[in-house]
């Protein structure tokens, strides 16, 4: 237990350290570096509680593919530090309200939770079934109690590519186009032509 | 028990033997891909009707050993306007993972460092990390070569890992878990069981999908790992050497180690997911009275000599195929091997559900 403590401590230290430094680095690509370390050590934590399918699928998914475009658009932008820091001063106090109150319905749920809730029962996280590995615990629920929400999210999300695609998607007309097929069916009858050129008259094209 | 299975036992012990496990897998990777590095070359040679190295030691055999020295005695050279942080980062993030991968391959029976249940996630999840020692190499070198070949890079690899992601999900579906040591264990007894072959006779007609999956594993293993013909993003002729540009001495040795170790990795997964791992391609019934470590060995003999095979392939696919245009490949990726390896996970699917061998999970 002690090893899993100390674990705990430093997984959650830099989670939260490296979560201040996304907001508080100056240079917009270090925030997104730090935001992978936050995602990367939440993973950890998520391993610490036995929930080793959530911790790979959080390094799959949001280290591994969402910070990638994050950090894509971020390296492309030419970003001006200086314009971004000129409203600090100004916004900051609407910062700290928003925050304050965060904090404060956080703080409310917590202890709502701590005393009445979930966190009231057992301490232990409760394992896997016995006999089935976390995947398959996760299958199980996610393909029989929560089928319909599942496929919903799943719609949700087909929905918002073909979004993404049909607001993107241009048809220049004049833009000549690689076509394999084409080039794969070209044969030397149908590519060439033998002409036979008498002199001082050239083809005729 | 005595003092010393106590001690074992204890955190302390724990720590130490997995340490050593660590060591022990981690120097023995180094010095294959000292000599790899060197067959690679060697390869490429033959091919082109050239020795290759032949230098240093016999048949050039310690060629790897004078290029280590020299990369490490040499000075490193950190542009001016490079982030130095990010700069040095880059080559380290991609050698650790390089080399953290290996900590779930099991490479003969019971050899393995750490036996997870989420085995082929974690690879899955290390491979998709390996792209930001590309991304922040090409950034952190404040040069627009690195750039252009590090922002190519990341686009290829993100777009392949989702089909190397499909044909992943068909083994396991075959398979009915993600721990690499039972997957391996599944396939035993005979190449008919590989999972190349679908597994066991009376999976038999899967080899129409699972073969090709095999071959789009390996062409995108390929991808992934930035060799050739797809190794657009350090394209010599127009990119000079692409992310690597402006890198020197020993952060560049880390680099190259982490990008042979990648190779070398996806051979080995290519090796367990469909070529069976550590089984012999027959039933071995005659070593079942051998000693637990003759057996290890035994498998781990295959393991090596299959790993060292589709090696040899990529080595080969080098020195034989001309590169890909970028447009090429992203056409590749995305509209044919994409859609191709979605279909073949909803037939392997239907036939786990609906054929006769289903009910196995």
């Amino acid at each position: 237990m002690a090893m899993q403590a100390i674990a705990f401590y430093v997984l959650a230290t830099i989670t939260i350290g490296s979560g201040l430094a996304v907001v508080s680095v100056k240079n917009p690509v270090h925030s997104v570096l730090f935001l992978i370390l936050t995602f990367f050590s939440a993973a950890g934590l998520f391993l610490l509680l036995g929930a080793e399918f959530l911790a790979m699928l959080l390094v799959v998914v949001y280290v591994g593919a969402v910070a990638v475009l994050f950090l894509f658009v971020v390296m492309m932008l030419d970003v001006d530090f200086g314009a971004l820091k000129q409203g600090f001063a100004r916004y900051a106090p609407v910062g700290a309200v928003v925050a304050s109150i965060l904090a404060f319905e956080m703080i409310l749920v917590a202890t709502a939770v701590a005393t009445g809730g979930a966190a009231a029962g057992p301490r232990e996280p409760m394992s896997a079934l016995d006999g089935y590995s976390n995947t398959e615990t996760i299958g199980r629920v996610l393909y029989t109690d929560y089928v319909y929400f599942f496929q919903a999210a799943g719609m949700v999300l087909l929905v918002a590519m073909i979004g993404a695609i049909v607001l993107t998607l241009r048809h220049k007309p004049g833009v000549r186009r690689q076509v394999i097929a084409d080039q794969v069916a070209r044969t030397p009858e149908s590519g060439m032509r033998t002409v036979q050129i008498k002199p001082g008259e050239g083809t005729g094209e | 028990m005595d003092a010393t299975t106590n001690f074992w036992a204890t955190p302390g012990g724990w720590t130490l033997i997995t340490v050593g496990q660590i060591l022990a897998v981690t120097i023995w990777i180094l010095l294959s891909l000292a000599f790899l590095l060197l067959a690679d070359r060697k390869i490429w040679a033959g091919v082109q009707m050239r020795k290759g190295p032949n230098v240093v030691g016999p048949f050039g055999l310690l060629q790897s050993f004078a290029d280590f020295l020299k990369f490490v005695l040499k000075e490193i050279v950190i542009p001016d306007g490079a982030d130095k942080v990010v700069f040095i980062l880059a080559p380290l993030i991609s050698f650790v993972l390089a080399f953290g991968a290996w900590a779930v391959i099991p490479l003969a029976p019971g050899w393995v460092v750490s036996d997870i249940n989420v085995g082929v996630l974690y690879l899955l999840a290390i491979s998709s990390l390996g792209v930001y020692g590309i991304i922040m190499g090409g950034w952190a070198s404040n040069s627009k070569y690195p750039f252009l070949g590090s922002l190519r890079s990341a686009a290829q690899m993100v777009s392949y890992e989702v089909s190397i992601g499909f044909v992943i999900i068909t083994v396991i579906l075959l398979a009915g878990t993600m721990n690499l040591q039972t997957i391996v264990e599944q396939q035993a007894g005979g190449f008919w069981n590989w999972y190349v072959f679908g597994g066991g006779l009376s999976n038999l007609p899967m080899i129409l999908i699972m073969v090709p999956m095999a071959v789009v594993f390996f062409i995108s293993a390929l991808a992934e790992t930035n060799r050739p013909p797809f190794d657009l993003p350090e394209a010599e002729s127009e990119l000079v050497a692409g992310y690597q540009v402006e890198y020197s001495s020993t952060p560049y040795l880390l680099f190259m180690i982490g990008e042979y170790a990648n190779i070398v990795l996806m051979c080995a997964i290519i090796t367990i997911l469909f070529f069976g791992g550590w089984q012999a391609p027959f039933p071995t019934p005659f070593i079942e009275n051998w000693p637990a470590t003759a057996q290890s060995f035994f498998g781990f003999m295959w393991f090596f000599a299959k790993t060292v095979f589709f090696f040899f392939l990529i080595a080969m696919v080098k020195a034989i195929v001309p590169r890909y245009r970028y447009d090429q490949l992203m056409r590749l990726g995305w509209k044919v091997f994409l859609p191709f390896s979605l279909v073949a996970v909803v037939l392997v699917a239907a036939w786990r559900v609906f054929g006769p061998a289903q009910g196995a999970m």
